[in-house]
């Protein structure tokens, strides 16, 4: 009997071993293991043996019954190993093909350099002002020392509503409007962004709406060369380290010194090129020093206070820095212009 | 303004400096030189000749045979050039001479006859077109008579200058001519100024006076007034140099009296004009404002009506010039005038300007007039012009000139201070400098230390207060040599406010859910500036504000809504095949109520979007699903949760909206925008596809926003979830049931989700079933089933007495 045990045990590991499929273990199990189970007819012949041989048999019967077991158990976690890895492979997708898009939006291009801008003078301790795109006469030009027949209004051809009201050609009103705020009072530094609107046919070049951000500081000995420290330091961060800037004497009648900022060209690196027109340089901005009647119409005795003041364009901002070259592109908004611009 | 180099090399030595160098040095003091062009390039061999004979080449029609005399030796030259003839002086490129574009000139045989060089057109010399005289342009160059032959004609011609051209701001008036430049660029290369002869030779014994009389009637416009008699004068070509110099200045020579007026204007800045004395018919000129509808025949032909705004030069009875405008037409200088009336004046820029406004007739002496000119160069221009006159027109000049004077010719006292221009510069110059400085910009002063009191030449009209003084020291300083300094004040803490800060979280969130930004204009046209108009906003029957002078029709209303310019947007892009769109827009609208508008409008902050095409694209997957209302109404629903404002929405008609598919959005029963589907046609007309929008007023959620919203505790108890469908009738909307659900079951009931609608089959007709799910929950304990079973038996029974529904089962 003890020698039927062992050819079963050995027969069944050896059909365990070769089975390839689910069912033949369970055919393996129900041959050797089921009641009706070559085992089980080994257990029924017990009967003949000595009492002492019986619980060595059935010892023996069952050790070969667990070995078995096991045996299937670990052929059959195997198999199903295998039929799930060949499930998998028939799962198989084509990665190549596109993903659910997400919409996706994001800034226009010259918000995202307002902001940069604002951002920067934020760093340096400036508050952001706002003000009414219609504006008085009086805050657009006289309060910044252009009264009525000043010649240098020509310079700026202006959409009249009335007599005395324009869609602002600046944003200096805004400063005009901040210093009366403060009542000479305080020392202040402000940045004012926003649209403005001059008497212009829109072509590549010029638009009848653009944008402008100014800024100003009033403060007690506020000295030139702050505002050329100041200037410096924006056109370092907005154009790179490698940028130089220079100041030429300028014209604006709010301002006395007035400033004209030049950064070295960038694409030629000040040899001179077709951007910069030959000279290497690049004209980013206009400023200066506070005119004192600006001062003392805002409030501001000049004897006591003085400040700088500087305005530019972000539209020629983007157009230098990411080579726009038809300042209409902001205006028609393209999908494909203002996508290839954004940066989400 | 054009400045030649070679002639402002007449008044200020420039030695050695390159026109370049010269040009940076310029800029860089202020006045921004924008181009430098040249005239043309100096030549070699190429001369003066003459032509002594000139016949038809015996083998060719259209070429000539010439014997040229160049001084040296007489040439044999063909030349194929309509225009020339024997007798003429000409320009001849000797064998050897190389012209422009390397073109070496040899001996040749054209035709079988020899040709030993060439007669030249300036084109073939280098020189550009517009600094070509007219009858020059299609043929060779003929010189005057006077013109020396053998000479090498670089000189004769100006080949070798550069003309330079200045963008002069409004302050610098000084700088509008040749003089005003001298002295500037004498200050930047502390140089001298060589003025101009200004003698007049003459020992007419017949006076001015004699002839003319001058009265100013109108003396608050016209400050001065100088009439010249110049007889005698002979009308002829001007002296080459002169007319070279003309061109480079973009000015075209006409005849020497001409001429000699505006080569007198751009060297001292000062507008003359010659009258036909004979012409003038009068022996008095009356200067005063114009009688209303006065007319004038202007030199170009043009007859100008005149109001009192416009100053006029009489006879004494009608005018015969429009004050430093433009002359009249029947006192005009020809070919037959033998004595001038010459004018130097001064007219007020005002006027001047107004006129210029008026009829458009800007010229290089308005400019002048209109930025003002130097009260101590009127009368010396007009003796100039005289110097002149005689010289190159063959005038005597009568003795004195009749004249009116009312002109200050005070010089402004300036006093700076060493110390107070280094505090405002930041700088550290010293006394010695600024003396220099002073010097070398030709100021009169006195130093007592550090204390510099400056008499200003009455040439700089700009400056008046030490502000002006001190820009002119540190420009002569050089910007440059200013150092590099940040401002000392206290440190004030930068940032946004409550507004831009929130307004820049609307814009994070519009991009976050898709949608671009656009930028549009405020300027509409007509039909756009009350379309699409928010009916909060039309309630106040808002007037459109119009431009006064507006550029076009396009841009002539200021927008009272964003969305016409949003939807022009989507078609610009639907138009290039762009067709699934998702914009926005953060902007302002105008808004007054005044029929005839006297304040400014009130400016209201708004975000609007509006979408078209496909907003769900994944066409491979087959899931492509237009934008609809309720992706516009999500988007909106989702700007308010993160914004924690409660907001109810509306059936609504509105023009130019879907009437079936509009809502308005209202908060605490306050409309504060809408949204919807465009109305169909008007799509139709926009050539857009199914379109949605949304309006929103800003100003109305930043006056609600909480800054900080309050901290609610996460609940620790246990939520129940229980769900209801409801058979209602297909006219009962789901949100007034979701509403009134929320209501009854407060404050157990957290939350109402929709979660089905289901319409047709199973379903009586006229009938829709909704389905709500909802969450149950006590913060302070945890929920019994019969706290929710009667709160869920109150629903039903409201929900089936107020709106006839019933629990589908
Ligand atoms: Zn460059």
């Amino acid at each position: 009997m003890k020698e039927q045990l062992e050819t079963i045990q050995q027969e069944a590991l050896a059909k365990i071993e070769d089975a390839e499929e689910m069912n033949s273990l369970q055919d393996i199990r129900v041959a050797y293991l089921g009641k009706k189970g070559s085992i089980t007819k080994v257990l029924k012949g017990m009967g003949k043996l000595s009492p002492e041989e019986r619980p060595v048999i059935g010892e023996m019967a069952n050790k070969v019954r667990n070995i078995i077991t096991g045996a299937i158990e670990e052929k059959s976690a195997e198999l199903e190993e295998i039929a799930l890895h060949e499930q998998l492979e028939t799962e198989a997708i084509d990665v190549t093909l596109p993903g659910r898009k997400v919409n996706v939006g994001g800034p226009h291009l010259l918000t995202s350099i307002v902001e940069e801008i604002e951002d920067l003078f934020i760093g340096m301790g400036y508050e952001i002002k706002e003000g009414p795109e219609v504006e008085t006469d009086y805050y657009n030009f006289e309060a910044l020392n252009l009264p009525k027949d000043h010649p240098a209004r020509d310079m700026q051809d202006s959409f009249y509503i009335t007599n005395e009201l324009l869609l602002r050609t600046h944003t200096s009103p805004v400063q005009a409007r901040t210093m009366e705020a403060y009542n000479g009072e305080r020392p202040f530094k402000m940045i004012c962004p926003g649209k403005v609107y001059r008497r212009d046919s829109d072509d590549a070049t010029h638009s009848h709406q653009f944008t402008q951000i100014e800024g100003l500081l009033v403060d007690k000995n506020v000295r030139m060369s702050d505002l050329k420290g100041t200037l410096d330091k924006f056109a370092k961060q907005m154009f790179g380290e490698d940028r130089e800037i220079r100041l030429r004497p300028s014209y604006f009648p709010f301002t006395e010194p007035s400033v004209e900022m030049d950064i070295s060209c960038k694409v030629c690196n000040g040899e001179g090129c077709s951007v910069c027109k030959g000279t290497g340089w690049i004209e980013i901005l206009g400023g200066g020093m506070v005119h004192p009647k600006v001062l003392e119409m805002g409030g501001y005795d000049p004897k006591i206070y003085s400040g700088f003041a500087f305005g530019m364009g972000p539209e020629r901002i983007a157009m230098l820095k990411y080579g726009v070259n038809d300042i209409r592109s902001f205006y028609t908004n393209d999908i494909r212009f203002l996508k290839q611009y954004h940066h989400a | 303004m054009y400045v030649s180099y070679n002639w402002l090399n007449n008044y200020v030595d420039l030695g050695d400096i390159s026109p370049e160098e010269l040009a940076e040095r310029i800029t860089k003091s202020g006045i921004e030189v924008e181009g430098i062009e040249y005239v043309g390039e100096k030549v070699n061999d190429v001369v003066v000749g003459q032509v002594l004979t000139c016949e038809q080449h015996p083998n060719a029609d259209k070429l000539n045979l010439c014997q040229v005399d160049v001084g040296t030796e007489t040439l044999q030259i063909i030349c194929g050039a309509p225009n020339v003839a024997a007798g003429q002086k000409v320009v001849v490129a000797k064998p050897g001479a190389v012209l422009p574009g390397n073109f070496k000139i040899k001996k040749v045989k054209l035709r079988g006859v020899e040709s030993n060089g060439m007669i030249c057109s300036l084109q073939e010399l280098g020189v550009k077109e517009k600094f070509i005289p007219q009858e020059f342009v299609d043929g060779i160059y003929v010189f005057q008579n006077d013109a020396e032959i053998g000479k090498n004609v670089t000189d004769l011609l100006n080949l070798n200058d550069a003309v330079f051209e200045l963008d002069i701001l409004a302050n610098r008036a000084d700088a509008l001519s040749m003089i005003g430049m001298a002295n500037e660029v004498a200050a930047i290369l502390d140089e001298q100024v060589t003025y101009p002869d200004e003698t007049i030779e003459s020992n007419e014994s017949e006076r001015a006076e004699d002839y003319v009389s001058v009265e100013v009637a109108a003396q608050d416009l016209n400050k001065y007034y100088g009439a010249f008699i110049i007889k005698d004068v002979v009308i002829k070509p001007s002296p080459l140099w002169m007319q070279n110099a003309l061109l480079a200045a973009g000015i075209r020579p006409i005849n020497n009296v001409v001429d000699i007026t505006n080569y007198v204007l751009l060297e001292y800045g000062q507008p003359l004009h010659a009258f036909d004395y004979d012409r003038f018919a009068s022996n008095k000129v009356l200067i005063r404002r114009a009688d209303e509808g006065e007319e004038i025949i202007t030199l170009d032909g043009q007859t100008r009506k005149l109001t009192p705004e416009n100053l006029v030069i009489t006879n004494g009875m009608e005018p015969t010039a429009l004050a430093g405008v433009m002359g009249g037409l029947d006192s005009e200088v020809t070919e037959e005038t033998s004595t001038i009336l010459l004018e130097a004046a001064y007219f007020d820029g005002t006027t001047v300007r107004r006129t210029v406004k008026q009829t458009g007739l800007r010229s290089e002496s308005s400019t002048r007039f209109e930025k003002g000119v130097d009260p101590n160069r009127v009368r010396k221009a007009g003796e100039r012009a005289c110097h002149l006159f005689e010289k190159y027109a063959n005038g005597n000049v009568l003795q004195g000139l009749s004249e009116y004077d009312g002109l200050d010719y005070a010089e402004k006292t300036v006093v700076i201070e060493t110390g107070h221009v280094n505090e405002r510069l930041g700088s550290a110059i010293k006394d010695e400098e600024i003396a220099s400085i002073l010097r070398r910009l030709q100021f009169e002063f006195e130093q007592d230390g550090s204390t510099f009191t400056i008499q200003v030449p009455t040439r700089r009209q700009d400056i008046t207060i030490f502000e002006d003084m001190l820009e002119e020291v540190a420009r002569i300083y050089g910007y440059d040599n200013l150092p590099y300094t940040l401002p000392e004040g206290d440190g004030q803490v930068g940032g946004l406010n409550r507004e831009q800060q929130l307004r820049r979280n609307i814009k994070s969130f519009l991009e976050g859910v898709g949608l671009m930004e656009n930028r549009t204009y405020s300027l509409t046209d007509e039909h756009n500036s009350e379309r699409l108009c928010s009916p909060e906003i039309m309630a106040k029957s808002p007037v459109p504000v119009a431009l006064a002078r507006p550029m076009s029709e396009e841009h002539k209303y200021l927008r009272l809504s964003l969305l016409p310019g949003l939807l022009q947007s989507l078609t610009y892009n639907q138009a290039r095949n762009q067709a699934n769109i998702a914009y926005y827009e953060i902007g302002s609208i105008f808004v007054s109520t005044e029929e005839k508008i006297t304040k400014q409008p009130e400016e209201t902050l708004r975000a609007a979007g509006a979408l078209t095409g496909n907003w769900v694209d994944h066409p491979w997957q087959g899931e492509v699903k237009p934008v609809d209302f309720y992706v516009v109404k999500g988007i909106v629903e989702g700007l308010f949760d993160q914004l924690k404002l409660s907001v109810q929405f509306e059936q609504t008609k509105l023009q130019d909206m879907h009437p079936g598919r509009t809502a308005l959005i209202k908060r605490n029963d306050q409309v504060i925008g809408f949204l919807g589907q465009l109305h169909p046609l008007l799509a139709k007309r926009l050539d857009l596809k199914e379109t949605y929008v949304f309006d929103i007023n800003l100003d109305a959620v930043f006056a609600d926003y909480e800054n900080e919203p309050s901290f609610a505790e996460i609940p620790k108890y246990p939520a129940i979830a229980r769900d209801i469908a409801f058979i209602l009738d297909q006219d009962v909307l789901a949100g007034n049931i979701q509403a009134r659900i929320a209501e009854i079951g407060a404050p157990l009931v957290k939350s109402v989700a929709i979660f089905d609608v289901y319409e047709g089959e199973h379903l009586e007709a006229g009938k829709k079933s909704i389905a709500y799910h909802l969450i149950y929950q006590d913060p302070e304990k945890t929920l019994k089933d019969e706290e929710v079973e009667a709160s869920y038996q109150e629903i039903v029974k409201t929900i089936a007495d107020e709106f006839n529904g019933y629990v589908r089962s």
